[in-house]
């Protein structure tokens, strides 16, 4: 199987991530690469990841997630997460994986929203 | 009548296919979108720890028909080394593999019933039942 890179967009100094299908470990791990490599490319401050066709987080998937917000922490950016969906954040709690100081919002527009005001702060 | 579906579990790729029958599986037998992601979600953290753990198995999907509740069994099954602490591997946060150490008793939260057989040496059966409410 071919693995998919997953899109990342830049607009001013904020990439977007919008992630559409199921992710395998292999797309996920190429991803946090993907997105650390991007942001020192084009020194991008903010990063919102949006979650809404998502409709399960494994342990895995969580972990990297957990992971990709703290390296682009270390990077000197700060990522917001959209669009968990109801099911999703019920079965993340249940699972006992809690993404604490991750700053989340409803939806994209939220996300951009909060990053800004957060880049301001 | 029982209907069963499986997926051997050999590389990361079987780890996808095996949550997308279940989420079929689950989906087919009535389920919601909350019981479809525990249930999806709890496949996924099976067929992972065969595939790190144990390097193969099976994993198996079962439709349940019992004095008229319907639900779902997921059957993960291996020859691996089998687990040696069971107390510890059912604490939160305990890992061996650099994860996350939600999986086994996410697992358990996640569905009705969980059941673990395993043999050092022999391999692992785990089995984890959910009901149609």
């Amino acid at each position: 199987m071919m693995n998919m890179r997953i899109p990342i967009l830049k607009l001013n100094d904020t990439l977007i991530v919008s992630i559409q299908w199921e992710l395998d470990d292999k797309t996920a791990l190429q991803f946090q690469e993907d997105l650390l490599n991007k942001m020192h490319e084009t020194t991008a401050r903010g990063i919102v990841i949006d979650l809404t066709p998502i409709d399960f987080i494994d342990s895995f998937i969580a972990k990297v997630l957990g992971d990709v917000i703290s390296m682009s922490g270390l990077m000197g950016a700060k990522v917001v997460i959209t669009g968990i969906q109801p099911a999703v954040a019920i079965t993340l709690i249940e699972l006992g994986i809690r993404l604490e100081d991750v700053l989340t919002a409803l939806d994209l527009e939220n996300g951009l929203d909060k990053l800004q005001k957060e880049l301001e702060a | 009548m029982e209907y069963r579906s499986f997926v051997d579990i050999y590389t990361e790729w079987d780890i996808v296919a095996a949550r997308q029958l279940g989420r079929n599986e689950a989906k087919n037998s009535g389920f919601g979108t909350v019981d479809q992601a525990r249930i999806t979600t709890a496949i996924s953290e099976l067929a992972r720890n065969i595939y790190l753990y144990a390097g193969k198995g099976r994993l198996e999907i079962e439709r349940l028909s019992e004095n008229g509740l319907h639900g779902i069994r997921i059957i993960a099954s291996d020859e691996g080394p089998g687990i040696q602490d069971m107390r510890k591997v059912m604490e939160d946060g305990y890992s061996t593999s650099g994860g996350l150490g939600a999986g086994m008793p996410g697992v358990k939260r996640l569905m009705d019933g969980f059941k673990v057989d395993t043999e050092p040496g022999v391999g692992t059966t785990i089995t984890a039942t959910k009901w149609l409410r």
